[in-house]
């Protein structure tokens, strides 16, 4: 995803506070204790993967600017939960990425499909990654 | 001592040789791990979302089994073993939000209305953490072989170590498998990345990623003069194991490190051969062992 500059919105918009206290509710977190100091980012094993680095995630999500759910950052994460012990702020990032795929999920989007997987590749696979898999990233 | 012991779905298959080493490893040791009946996949993942319900029901249903079976007498206590770092982390955080949460409690109870509601009384831990409870001049003293020369990289991953307050060790510098591979003789080799992830589920999907992760780990084991690579979690296993075969496409002159449960190592060291499985593990562990004096030689 890469927002057009004009979509930034540097500011808090009031009209974005229900986006913001729905990740806020379905995460349990308190999105505004983030102070960007980029802990969870540097931390991160998968952001070369991503398009939006986890503490840029959570920035987005306190301006309330729904056009996060569009990143590719929130599939990416594994939630190997190596962010939440590095936040000095005591916010479970994991919980947010989680909150934000569910929002997607709730509307029967469907992040990968068993499909695209040759018959025997898919043999292969232990059930514990297909499971856990399809539990992260289908609806 | 007889725990109750829950296997979830890969430890039946892709991981027999984590099951098999582990319970003949614990029985040496005087721990029974008595199989829960009826048990069902935990779900894998704990469910993060702060309404989400549903994916209680199948963690809790297992805890109740537990304590059906403590009540029948099958078993000695309500302290139930898992091996599999993802069943322990999802067994472990559902009892703990039901626990806590009365209401979701509640709901837990009125959906499985056909189920013994659940008493809150199970504790959820992992073989490590019963392995140390024992004593690790106990395991030594059980050792028949000592692993002599053997030089393993302990690998943790996430789930047995995080979140906060729901690992079994140091969030940062666990020692639990450090002191039980020095308890069965073998040479500890330390690696940076011994708590960074594998990449995990994404190894369906993503494997070239994993394989990216993978690699880091074990270039890390390898260059520190590792034999192998131990660890606790059937996914852990396969993403650093077979999954080298996309490590080999991705890096060229890489050369094979195997990866192996603890659990076979610590077989191995107490005499039980047969026990070991090292057959099913890709790369195949034995002919470092062999190089090591710790297996025979193939005839």
């Amino acid at each position: 995803m890469s927002p057009e500059p004009s979509r930034l919105a540097l500011r808090f918009k009031p009209e974005n506070a229900s986006f913001k206290a729905k990740v806020a509710e379905l995460s349990g977190e308190e999105i505004d204790l983030c102070f960007q100091c980029g802990a969870c980012s540097s931390g991160c094993p998968l952001t070369a993967e991503m398009d939006l680095l986890p503490s840029k995630v959570i920035r987005y999500v306190q301006l309330g600017e729904e056009a996060v759910l569009e990143s590719k950052t929130i599939w990416v994460c594994s939630t190997c939960f190596n962010c939440e012990v590095r936040c000095p702020r005591g916010i479970d990032i994991a919980n947010v990425m989680e909150a934000l795929r569910q929002l997607m999920l709730r509307k029967k989007y469907d992040r990968v499909s068993l499909d695209a997987l040759e018959p025997e590749e898919l043999r292969g696979l232990p059930q514990i990654a297909i499971i856990s898999n399809l539990r992260k990233l289908t609806a | 001592m007889r725990l109750p012991y829950y296997p979830g779905c890969t430890l039946k298959t892709t991981a027999q040789n984590f099951e098999e080493s582990a319970l003949a490893s614990a029985r040496a040791l005087g721990v029974e791990l008595v199989e829960l009946p009826r048990w069902n996949c935990c779900g894998t993942v704990h469910a993060l979302a702060k309404d989400d319900v549903m994916h209680y029901l199948a963690p809790i249903r297992n805890l109740i089994r537990v304590e059906e079976m403590a009540e029948s007498g099958l078993v000695d206590e309500k302290r139930v073993v898992t091996l599999c770092a993802m069943c322990y982390n999802t067994l472990k955080r559902a009892n703990a939000v039901v626990k806590e949460d009365q209401e979701k409690m509640q709901k837990v109870r009125e959906i499985m209305e056909r189920e013994n509601p659940y008493g809150g009384s199970v504790q959820v831990v992992h073989l490590l953490q019963v392995l140390r409870d024992l004593d690790w001049s106990k395991v030594a003293d059980r050792v028949e072989r000592p692993l002599k020369g053997l030089r393993v990289a302990p690998y943790y991953g996430c789930l047995l170590l995080r979140p906060r307050g729901f690992g079994i060790d140091d969030v940062d510098n666990p020692q639990v498998m450090e002191r039980l591979l020095e308890a069965l003789g073998a040479e500890v080799v330390n690696i940076p990345f011994k708590t960074k992830c594998c990449g995990a589920y994404h190894t369906v999907q993503m494997k070239e990623v994993v394989a990216e992760l993978s690699h880091r780990i074990l270039d890390q084991a390898s260059s520190a003069g590792a034999d192998m690579v131990a660890t606790a979690c059937p996914l852990c296993e396969y993403n650093l194991g077979p999954r080298q075969e996309e490590v080999k496409k991705l890096f060229r002159g890489f050369a094979p490190l195997p990866v192996v449960y603890f659990t076979q190592l610590m077989a191995l060291a107490f005499g039980l051969e047969e026990a070991t499985g090292f057959e099913q593990n890709d790369p195949d562990p034995r002919p470092a062992l062999r190089a090591r004096g710790l297996l025979k030689e193939e005839s």
